[in-house]
């Protein structure tokens, strides 16, 4: 087996991110641990979506709802713990257990109802779908409706972890990350991927060689989405706070924006387009340049919206193709 | 003393749009023969496979493999029951390397594929039968590339491979020379001269020069009608099938 | 039940309908002629809303206004074609939504540094802000009802083009066989770029007059495209009569729904129970709809022939 350059760059980045709570305190400025763990969070759940869109071609408009799930299990256990004194219900292990189930079994419904269609009809089903648990959050006055829960105490680990100390709870973030990682990269490559990738690259050839693809593609869609609900299950515990707005149709583009951004179908990519989609933002928004009285920054999406149609149309690859080195081939 | 027959298409019909693309046909392919089946353009060929394969569903009529009525059967089904085709335009796995191509349609046969973890290019399992199949078809040093840097004679021959992996008993090829130069043709006529002693194959082929040396026996349709089945010495002798298709082009 | 209320929201939900299918109208031939995923129609919407308050606080007059904007947002309309969407049409549908998604960022945002962060309104001239009795003693506001004609003849109107004219040959045969008009020898960019101004402008349409009823906002655009969404999937794909019949469906639902869907759940669960959550389900009752739709035609009420096979 050779090393590539990108191997290097991808151990680098790895490095540079195991190593970020130490820089941050040593510049003096945490802020940064609380940018980082959510751009790694959402790097988890764009790396669940890229299973579906990367690789299985299945353009799911919806995953953010998974998060806005996992997140909700945390917010609604924190609040009857903290209103009704039910302590069990903020036990980290019974949260995350609930969160997978509760997002498993959603993405079946959904998955088993979506892939019936195909093209633009799967896109508008799961983006329908989406907006349907949206909804119900923001119906659900108890919860907070459309202001959301602000959650006053994290899953409680037992012990095992402290998730209140912000070091601890970026190094779970973390190791999730890289668990993730190494999990689609064995995925991609077993049995399973394969007839993940072929029904993706030929649909037609896949059943008249004998597969019938619906219970493989409604597997990865539910494996999917239990990873994105994990995701969720971590934003609530960095954010503190769970609203419906996690789960708006927008931020679903935004998921895909980063799975593009990193170049589709690549181990690495949505990582990658986690960290530009979200340090692009960070940095448009803090340009100082001021034209006619108007602050750039402050509208940086003028930018960023044509940028985005830049890339899609002359850059396909993402950054994929600014990167030394051939990733795995698309 | 005659071989059994392997495929009954009994009375098969299939209407499109009011058009009559398989009008009350019947055929038999007996086991071990290949069975050609020549006509113009548009005389419902390819219509006929789908049908066979189960792609298209039938209006009426049955279809027997085997001995078994497989009416219910799904496309993957039929494919598991040993009935394999080919494509008449190219149909791979185009971002996937030869080798990759070929372990898929190994991999559809070997169970289930529910295994998340195990690498497959690591399995012998599926690497073995894939690289035999490969090595049969003369394309196993051309095993690691992508099907797009592959000739246009390569691609049909991989076309072949991927159908032969499946490990059917009898192939249905649509077109296999399609496009073809005369020097891949000529190689594939080899090939399918050796893969006939292995299986039964039903051929629709446009080279007829293919088609009367290796046909056992043809068929010859023409407006979705078999309007005369015998061996080539006997269609090339049959006054209607002169009049109505030899003739254009003699 | 109160039979007055119901006829108010059943006129509610025609307006709310008929509003939908002049966004989903444009939105459905692109979708069906040039296969493009545009999730920006909801801002030609918007624009046509921004317009016509400017021009009515310019002109002075809202029907002057209206006039002006329909051809302002054609030609918004059409340079967004040529400059962005046109590059896109032979992309798969990804790009098309990440493209038109970068649209809609642009186009808030630009509306915001024009007009503001803060909503506008348009108000009405004297003799629209009446109220007619539509059955005596039920009195019935002249704007919702003007919407409705224009709704209606609008409606008609297209279905005249659609169904008579020689555009209408094409684009119907565009949205079957797109091959085939490219065999007919016709300028296909030209006829696109035609279909998508007309698109828009009929987005524009639903924007002006929807403008005085909701509120002129950022963001206006994409609560009522996802409804369009429902709409042109729900009717299949590229299909004017099913775009029509879905969008007076969800309508209908949408409005009677918010009504009387709390009396409804009254007589299942306990009242205040039933208050809280009635909202919520008036809400997702539409995606429910579009999910069964889905799950039993998966190419939607009214699939056009030849496509999507």
């Amino acid at each position: 087996m050779t090393l590539s350059i990108r191997f290097f760059i991808n151990a680098a980045l790895l490095i540079i991110l195991a190593l970020v709570p130490f820089l941050t305190d040593w510049a003096g400025d945490s802020f940064y641990t609380g940018l980082v763990s959510r751009i790694l969070i959402l790097a988890i759940a764009a790396l669940s979506l890229n299973l579906l869109i990367g690789y299985g071609g299945m353009v799911s408009f919806g995953h953010a709802a998974y998060i806005g799930v996992g997140a909700y299990v945390v917010g609604i256990g924190a609040f009857h713990a903290f209103e009704d004194g039910i302590d069990w219900m903020l036990n980290g292990y019974f949260q995350l257990f609930t969160t997978l189930a509760v997002s498993a079994v959603i993405a079946l419904i959904i998955g088993a109802i979506s892939l019936r269609t195909r093209g633009v009809y799967f896109i508008m089903i799961t983006m329908a779908f989406s907006q349907m648990l949206y909804f119900t959050a923001v119906g659900v006055e108890t919860y907070g409706a459309d202001d959301g829960l602000t959650i006053y105490s994290r899953s409680d680990m037992m012990g095992l972890i402290d998730l209140n100390d912000e070091k601890s709870l970026y190094y779970l973030i973390f190791v999730s990350l890289l668990a993730v990682l190494y999990l689609m990269h064995r995925l991609v490559g077993s049995q399973f991927g394969n007839v993940i990738r072929g029904t993706k690259s030929n649909e037609a050839r896949m059943r008249a060689i004998g597969y019938s693809p619906y219970k493989y593609r409604l597997t990865a869609f539910v494996i999917a989405g239990i990873i994105a609900g994990y995701a969720g299950f971590l934003m609530a515990n960095l954010s503190d706070f769970v609203s419906p707005d996690m789960m708006h149709w927008t931020r679903s583009g935004d998921l895909i924006i980063m799975i593009v951004l990193g170049g589709i179908a690549n181990l690495f990519g949505p990582l990658y387009g986690a960290v530009v989609f979200l340090m692009l933002g960070e940095l448009l928004s803090s340009i100082p340049l001021t034209i006619g009285g108007l602050s750039v920054g402050e509208y940086w999406q003028l930018i960023f919206g044509p940028l985005l149609i830049f890339i899609v149309l002359y850059a396909r690859n993402g950054i994929d193709s600014f990167l030394p080195g051939k990733g795995r081939r698309t | 003393m005659t071989a059994p027959d392997i495929l009954v298409v009994d009375k098969l019909v299939k209407h499109y749009d009011g058009l009559l693309a398989t009008d009350d046909l019947s055929l038999k392919v007996r086991e071990g023969e290949l069975h050609a089946i020549i006509g113009p353009n548009g005389a419902g060929k390819t219509t006929l496979i789908k049908q066979l394969t189960g792609e298209i569903a039938s209006d009426s009529g049955s279809v027997l493999f085997g001995g078994k009525n497989i009416h219910r059967l799904s496309e993957s089904e039929r494919s598991h029951i040993g009935l394999a085709r080919s494509f008449q335009i190219t149909s791979l796995f185009k971002d996937f390397t030869v080798l990759e191509n070929v372990i898929l349609a190994v991999q559809a046969h070997k169970g289930h594929s529910f295994r998340f973890w195990k690498k497959v290019d690591q399995d012998r399992t599926l690497t073995d039968p894939a690289l035999d199949i490969l090595r049969r078809l003369k394309l196993e040093d051309r095993k690691d590339e992508l099907v797009s840097a592959l000739s246009h004679g390569e691609q049909r021959q991989l076309e072949l491979a991927v159908a032969l992996a499946t490990e059917p008993k009898m192939l249905l090829l649509d077109e296999p020379m399609a496009g073809m130069s005369g020097e891949d043709s000529a190689r594939l006529v080899g090939t399918l001269a050796e893969l006939k002693t292995h299986y039964s194959i039903l051929l629709i082929e446009h080279d007829m020069d293919a088609v009367f040396s290796l046909a056992d026996r043809i068929t010859v349709l023409v407006y979705g009608q078999a309007i005369a089945t015998g061996t080539p010495d006997e269609i090339r002798e049959n006054a209607e099938v002169r009049q109505a298709y030899l003739g254009e082009e003699a | 039940m109160n039979w007055l209320l119901l006829l108010e929201q059943v006129l509610n939900g025609f307006q709310l309908g008929l509003l939908l299918f002049l966004l989903a109208a444009g939105l459905t031939l692109v979708f069906g002629i040039m296969d493009m995923v545009n999730l920006a129609h909801g801002s030609l919407y918007m624009m046509g809303a921004y317009f016509c308050a400017t021009f009515t606080n310019w002109t002075g007059s809202f029907l002057i206004a209206a006039i002006l904007t329909l051809p302002a947002v054609f030609l918004v309309g059409v340079v967004v074609e040529i400059v962005a969407l046109r590059n896109l049409y032979a992309r798969d549908h990804l790009d098309q939504v990440l493209a038109t998604f970068g649209l809609i960022l642009f186009f808030n945002e630009l509306t915001r540094l024009i007009w503001g962060p803060i909503g506008l309104s348009i108000p009405l001239p004297e003799f629209l802000s009446t109220t007619v009795e539509i059955i005596p003693g039920v009195p019935y506001p002249t704007f919702r009802l003007a919407i409705i004609l224009v709704g209606f003849l609008v409606a008609a109107l297209l279905y005249f083009i659609v169904s008579r004219t020689r555009l209408g040959m094409l684009v119907r045969a565009g949205a079957s066989n797109r091959d085939m008009i490219g065999a007919l020898g016709i300028n296909i960019r030209l006829l696109f770029t035609l279909v998508f101004g007309l698109g828009a402008a009929l987005a524009g349409l639903a924007g002006l007059m929807a403008g005085p009823i909701l509120s002129v906002e950022i963001g206006m655009g994409e609560s009522i495209l996802i409804l369009t969404l429902v709409v042109i999937v729900i009717g299949g794909i590229g299909s004017i009569k099913g775009a029509f019949i879905a969008a007076i469906i969800i309508g209908l639902i949408d409005t009677v729904g918010r009504s009387f869907l709390p009396e409804i759940l009254k007589l299942f669960i306990a009242e205040d129970s039933a208050a809280t959550a009635a909202p919520a389900i008036s809400s997702m009752m539409i995606y429910l709809l579009m999910a069964l739709v889905l799950a039993i035609k998966p190419q939607g009420l009214f699939p056009p022939k030849g496509v999507g096979r």
